[in-house]
């Protein structure tokens, strides 16, 4: 309620929601680490894991026996590079990953292939080696094949993981925006000094939702910005469910920021507890690698986790254009972790 | 609009009845009652431990009572608190802001939450005074203030001086109990003695109390650690005849000191202990 001739800015939750931005903006780390930190990661995963068309698998030969006809043969094949080395040399090699394989020939004739089988790339070179070597000894294929070259926009490394960077974003600053500045009033006994006044306790916790979907918006738009502008990511779901998504999920880890923030007196105590509910989801919801990789014991319990439900949303939408009755699973649990969340800190929430 | 509260109780700011408040190892209040009339500035004294902050956050609804009442501004706590809290002046003992934000931001803050100011006579300000010399200087002028204009305030600290010179009236508690009441001048009458003498004797010298009692004018005497305190009512004639006693017993004083007697002498004389030991 306020007076007649009272300005707009006098009102307790614009107040309220000010000091959240000027907390969030006079804090040059906090806005590193949620606007510059996740385009820098995208720049650099996206660089290191750019295309690899055009990579060459690197082969080693031992120099014994008919070394240098094998070599000359496996150089005029595309896509290899070949090294002479001796036998510990070539071995060192192999240790240490800078060849993919080598080939040993011997006196005899016989070739030896030395190579890790727990390697895709030593896997497809030996394949590649064998094919070259087999046809260069006179081996005729027997079916005629034709190779028709797909490289399409989506498939590639950086479309996985901008959808990954970008859910792993929205639970950091979500769990992490809300708790923190809680904790630390809590600490500063401050919380109690604002429940001492008339303020409405439930527009405290509204200036955090107000202020976190304005920051989502910077965020959002920071991120997949650069992934379109730069990487040329795809968008090819619809907008507004893009934007739907982004939101319900920024709620619900702010919902889950606020429940580990209920009750915990110390920023260590707080850190721990934010550790302990976002390590499992930076391992296990396919931020970084597909969650598919783990094996089908735990996959239930992977698929429960929000950050899970969030980031294959994400993909579903931005790389596959799926619609909204393709992600209603993913929203549902979404939304069922914003409201448990939400409702079990209402009931734990202390303010002294 | 916050409707005029009609209190049927009329001319009482504060009234605590009966309050009690226990956590799991210790009593913090037992068994309390205070009345804070409308326009008094009243000091709650009393060491620390002594339930005076429990008591102050139970009635600025900060904290809830085990049983006992609790009337602010004739109403209780537990409904419709935020019109009560717009009558509510509260400085806490402990509170940091943001550092992140100029005084002027916090200001507006928490200017945000309140309507519009409520006549003297309708708010009550409740102060837990401050460690820190500086800021309770501050808060002295606030309060002067305060009672200029008619406000009803409720007072803690553990610093006797200072109520001294603040409190229309003062209680001090002890353990959670009351132990005395009354204005500070009343109080401090009641020692019937406006002096206190403090002294040391030199190693190995050591004078027996009932010797000290015996003197002209001195109303108590009592020894606690090597340090002996007399209460004493008219100074000019038992100051000459303490200094003869000592001569007398062969005694060399060490230190000799003496105040006007203060609250803190009324808290000593109720307890036995100094108000900061602890």
């Amino acid at each position: 309620m306020s007076e007649p001739g009272r300005r707009w800015t006098g009102h307790p939750l614009v107040q309220l929601t000010r000091v959240r931005y000027r907390e969030f903006f006079r804090e040059p780390e906090a806005v590193f680490w949620v606007f510059i930190f996740p385009v820098l990661l995208a720049a650099g995963l996206g660089i290191a894991f750019r295309n690899r068309a055009a990579d060459r698998t690197v082969v080693a030969v031992v120099t014994t026996g008919q070394a240098a006809p094998l070599a000359d043969a496996l150089r005029r094949a595309d896509g290899l590079d070949v090294s002479l080395l001796t036998d510990s040399a070539a071995s060192e090699a192999l240790r240490i990953g800078n060849v993919a394989m080598v080939v040993v020939p011997s006196a005899s004739g016989q070739l030896e292939y030395r190579y890790d089988d727990s390697r895709p790339e030593s896997r497809t070179a030996r394949l590649v080696v064998d094919d070259v070597l087999q046809r260069a000894s006179g081996r005729r294929n027997p079916l005629a094949v034709r190779d028709q070259l797909v490289r399409e926009r989506g498939a590639r490394y950086i479309d996985f993981l901008v959808p990954g960077l970008l859910g792993m974003n929205l639970m950091g600053s979500g769990i992490w925006g809300l708790g923190f500045a809680i904790v630390d009033a809590r600490k500063k006994r401050l919380l109690k000094r604002l429940i001492a006044t008339p303020m409405s306790r439930s527009q405290y916790l509204a200036s955090f939702v107000l202020s976190r979907l304005t920051l989502l918006v910077i965020e959002v738009t920071l991120l997949l910005g650069f992934g379109v502008l730069v990487f040329g990511i795809p968008l090819r779901g619809s907008l507004p469910l893009l934007a739907t998504i982004c939101l319900v999920s920024s709620l619900a880890f702010a919902s889950l920021g606020l429940l580990i923030a209920s009750r915990a007196q110390t920023m260590e105590g707080a850190s721990g507890l934010m550790n302990l509910v976002m390590l499992p989801m930076w391992i296990f919801s396919g931020v970084f690698f597909s969650a598919s990789r783990f094996p089908e014991q735990i996959q239930p319990f992977i698929q429960a986790l929000p950050l899970t439900a969030v980031i294959d949303a994400l993909r579903a939408n931005i790389l596959r254009g799926a619609g909204w009755h393709m992600v209603t699973g993913e929203l549902a649990i979404i939304l069922a972790w914003m409201v448990g969340s939400f409702v079990l800190a209402l009931k734990l929430f202390r303010w002294r | 609009m916050i409707p005029r509260m009609r209190t049927p109780h009329q001319g009482i700011a504060l009234q605590v009845r009966n309050l009690r408040k226990a956590y799991q190892d210790v009593v913090a209040v037992d068994g309390l009652d205070l009345e804070v009339h409308s326009g008094e500035c009243f000091g709650l004294l009393g060491p620390n431990g002594a339930g005076k902050t429990t008591t102050v956050e139970i009635c600025e609804g900060l904290n809830t009572p085990d049983s006992g009442e609790v009337l602010v501004l004739g109403r209780g706590w537990g409904h419709q608190d935020r019109e009560l809290r717009q009558r509510l002046g509260i400085s806490l003992q402990e509170t940091q802001f943001s550092e992140k934000l100029t005084v002027d931001e916090t200001v507006q803050l928490f200017r945000s939450f309140y309507d519009r100011g409520p006549s003297p006579a309708e708010v009550i300000a409740m102060v837990q005074l401050q460690e820190n010399p500086q800021s309770r200087r501050q808060l002295w002028e606030l309060i002067e203030r305060f009672k200029a204009d008619g406000r009803s305030i409720l007072l803690t600290t553990h610093y006797m001086d200072e109520a001294e010179r603040l409190c229309d009236r003062v209680a001090i508690v002890d353990h959670g109990r009351m132990i005395a009441l009354g204005t500070p001048q009343a109080l401090i009458a009641r020692l019937e003695a406006e002096h206190v003498v403090e002294f040391a004797l030199a190693e190995p010298s050591a004078i027996d109390e009932t010797l000290l009692r015996a003197i002209d004018g001195v109303c108590a005497a009592e020894r606690r650690n090597g340090t002996y305190r007399l209460q004493v009512s008219e100074l000019h004639r038992a100051m000459p005849s303490l200094l003869a006693e000592l001569r007398r017993q062969g005694a060399q004083l060490a230190e000799l000191r003496t105040h006007s007697a203060t609250l803190e002498d009324v808290f000593v004389s109720l307890t036995g202990r100094h108000l900061r030991d602890e």
